[in-house]
């Protein structure tokens, strides 16, 4: 055994980095292949709320100084490289003088709360209906009455989202349709307020839990089913073990290992939020951020957003090759 | 591994008058299909002596494994068992309930299985996996105690030590069925059952792998059923053969006797069947087909393929007699002898 040597965490850490360069890279190049100056369709857009503007072209000419569009390629590109890794994304186009940083600074521990419980609570909800659904020994009507429980994971969640706002919160008024938080209520660790924050989760959370569970439970039972004929199954309960320890042990340990890297990616995803429960829920979240960044089409937030996403994305690959061996000793620290 | 194979046949015991540790009573194990039963195994009956090896012999689907699984009470779905009697010390292995044959497996019957390769789990170290079946049978151990116990029951087995630290994919095949034969004499038991041990490894390894059976066997006394199609490891192995056939035990003899003269038209085929180094003899036992094991034909079963076959095997099954002493064979043949 090699252990969690510093050879592989510097080569898992190089692949990170090389990642993220690669992403940075990309959404520094995009926007510049598209026609049209930012600068222009701002002021632009500018003169079409005040009207005529005096001297535009001089205008134009020192924001671009001012935004740094003024010198070559390569000097933006630099700068660009060392803004993102300082995390300064410059000014919102839409909202200026707003900070990128700050407004997704604002947005992002909305988006990780909401998203992380529900993905989190899907993962563990779905699996264990996924693994009873998959072992024999459960009785045959728990068995049969498990895929009811997965209807839903036909609907679309914002589908469900909007049913849900519809019978819970206009018609039964149990919880709140929108927000993250009560009216009145400053954020902080305070009782009404966490109390707040839960009722408003619920409705979001539920919409996310209930239609993504399935994904879960069927690679769970696919799981578990194919692990029941492997020979360390059956000796397994030639040993005379408790069923109990058979199947967590034996059954669940094996079949998890899948199911956790498809938990990391879809934890890496939630620096993006969920746009479309979001927008439902009008959840302040990073969601409804990038959907507010293309209605006004705000590149700098955009850029800034996806950018939190390869972040975010990189990061829990990261964590995950770092995770892996210690779950499956089969996967190596060396090659 | 100083026990060699020679000196090992010169201490056989003969087959005789020592204690029967498990005795198999009609048993038939049947497997559900949508177009009817499979009889599987059909009405077997064979008894194991206390340290004694009996190697059950025959081809591929006559119901050896089915037979083994069937006393661990480990037939997997859709097989069942529909009759018989499986006594293991005089108790009725059939008629426990799960809790009791819990505490049976492992600590009375134990098995070595049929893919080693694939009979450990991939994420439990080799300690934790011979740990747990102790520790499920005898409650918590100190982890000194326990250890002390693996160490020595690897070495038994001519494991090194580091073994116990390492997890079955750092292991060759040959150490992990020897991991397997360790694991199965942990709580010394009655009767380990052997299913094809050393099928799928090379030469070399099958017979370090039949010298630690053979070791395991001397040092501790148990019984074993060793299942197999290897003739050549049975003669070398074991006491006393059971020849089945599309899921009948059709002779039982002492491993002597049977190689030099088999009595079953079947057997006699299979021993011819071995191949020789000496000359090229053609292979016989490829005549005829298997009859449907769905619907088995009145009368003897190996009737399609029998040189000897008479009308008689087509109407009469004939049933396992004592022929000449110690030998059962089930063949109209030798009845009006």
């Amino acid at each position: 055994m090699a252990g969690l040597t510093p050879r592989y965490v510097l080569r898992r850490l190089g692949m990170f980095v090389l990642t993220v360069w690669l992403g940075a890279t990309i959404i520094f190049i995009i926007p510049r292949l598209a026609p049209g100056d930012p600068v222009a369709a701002m002021v632009s857009r500018l003169m079409a709320q005040a009207g005529y503007i005096e001297n535009s072209a001089e205008i134009i000419a020192a924001w671009r100084a001012r935004f740094g569009l003024d010198g070559p390629i390569w000097v933006q590109y630099l700068a660009y490289l060392r803004n993102m890794v300082m995390l300064d994304m410059g000014y919102s186009l839409s909202s200026f003088p707003s900070q990128v940083d700050e407004m997704i600074a604002d947005a992002l521990p909305w988006t990780v709360g909401l998203l992380s419980v529900s993905t989190l609570l899907s993962f563990l909800i779905g699996n264990t209906i996924g693994a009873l659904m998959g072992w024999p020994r459960v009785p045959a009507w728990i068995r049969a009455l498990l895929p009811t429980t997965l209807t839903f994971t036909s609907i679309p969640f914002f589908m469900l989202g909007i049913l849900l706002v519809y019978v819970f919160a206009y018609e039964l008024r149990w919880f709140p349709p929108t927000g993250a938080y009560g009216r009145g209520l400053s954020p902080g660790w305070n009782w009404p307020f966490i109390k707040s924050l839960a009722q408003h989760g619920v409705l979001p959370v539920m919409s996310i839990v209930v239609t993504s569970m399935g994904f879960w439970a069927l690679g769970m039972r696919g799981m578990i089913i194919t692990n029941q004929g492997e020979d360390y199954m059956i000796l397994a309960e030639a040993k005379g073990l408790r069923p109990s320890r058979v199947f967590l042990q034996y059954g669940i340990r094996n079949s998890i290992l899948p199911q956790v890297t498809a938990l990391a990616l879809s934890l890496g995803g939630i620096a993006g939020g969920s746009t479309l429960v979001e927008y439902i829920f009008a959840y302040p979240g990073m969601g409804y951020l990038l959907y507010q960044g293309i209605v006004n089409t705000d590149y700098t937030l955009i850029q800034g957003i996806v950018f939190m996403l390869i972040l975010g994305t990189a990061t829990a690959v990261l964590i995950l090759d770092l995770l892996l061996p210690i779950l499956d000793p089969r996967i190596s620290y060396e090659r | 591994m100083s026990v060699t194979l020679s000196h090992q046949i010169g201490e056989r015991r003969p087959a005789g008058t020592e204690n029967v540790v498990l005795e198999v009573h009609n048993l038939k194990v049947y497997y559900t299909t949508p177009t009817g039963d499979v009889r599987a195994v059909d009405d077997v009956s064979f008894e194991i002596r206390e340290g004694e090896i009996v190697g059950l012999v025959g081809e591929s689907g006559c119901g050896k494994t089915t037979t083994a699984m069937a006393i661990l009470r480990l037939v997997q779905s859709p097989g069942r068992i529909v009759g018989g009697q499986i006594l293991l010390d005089g108790q009725d292995l059939v008629r426990l309930n799960e809790r009791e044959l819990r505490e049976i497996r492992w600590t009375r019957i134990s098995l070595i299985p049929q893919g080693a390769m694939n009979s450990l789990n991939p994420v439990m170290r080799i300690k934790d996996q011979i740990g747990d079946a102790i520790e499920t049978h005898e409650g918590r151990l100190p982890r000194k105690e326990l250890q002390e116990r693996i160490l020595k029951l690897l070495a038994m087995v001519g494991l090194p030590s580091r073994v116990y630290h390492m997890y079955p994919h750092e292991l060759s095949g040959g150490m992990k069925q020897r991991v397997c034969i360790a694991m199965a004499i942990v709580l010394n038991p009655t009767l380990v059952i052997a299913d094809e041990p050393t099928s799928a490894l090379d030469v070399v390894v099958q017979r370090v792998v039949g010298e630690t059976l053979l070791e395991v066997k001397n040092r501790l006394g148990v019984s074993m059923i060793l299942i197999g199609h290897d003739m050549g490891l049975m003669a070398q192995l074991v006491d006393r053969i059971a020849v089945m056939y599309a899921g009948r035990l059709v002779e039982l003899s002492d491993v002597y006797s049977l190689f030099k003269e088999p009595l079953h038209p079947y057997t006699q085929l299979l021993i011819e069947s071995i191949p020789s180094i000496k000359e090229r003899k053609p292979l016989k036992l490829t005549e005829g087909l298997t009859h449907d094991l769905r619907n088995p034909p009145p009368g003897c079963i190996f009737q399609l393929r029998c040189p000897h076959v008479t009308d008689k095997c087509r109407e009469v099954v004939p049933p396992l007699l004592e022929v000449q002493p110690h030998r059962r064979v089930a063949c109209h043949l030798y009845y009006d002898v």
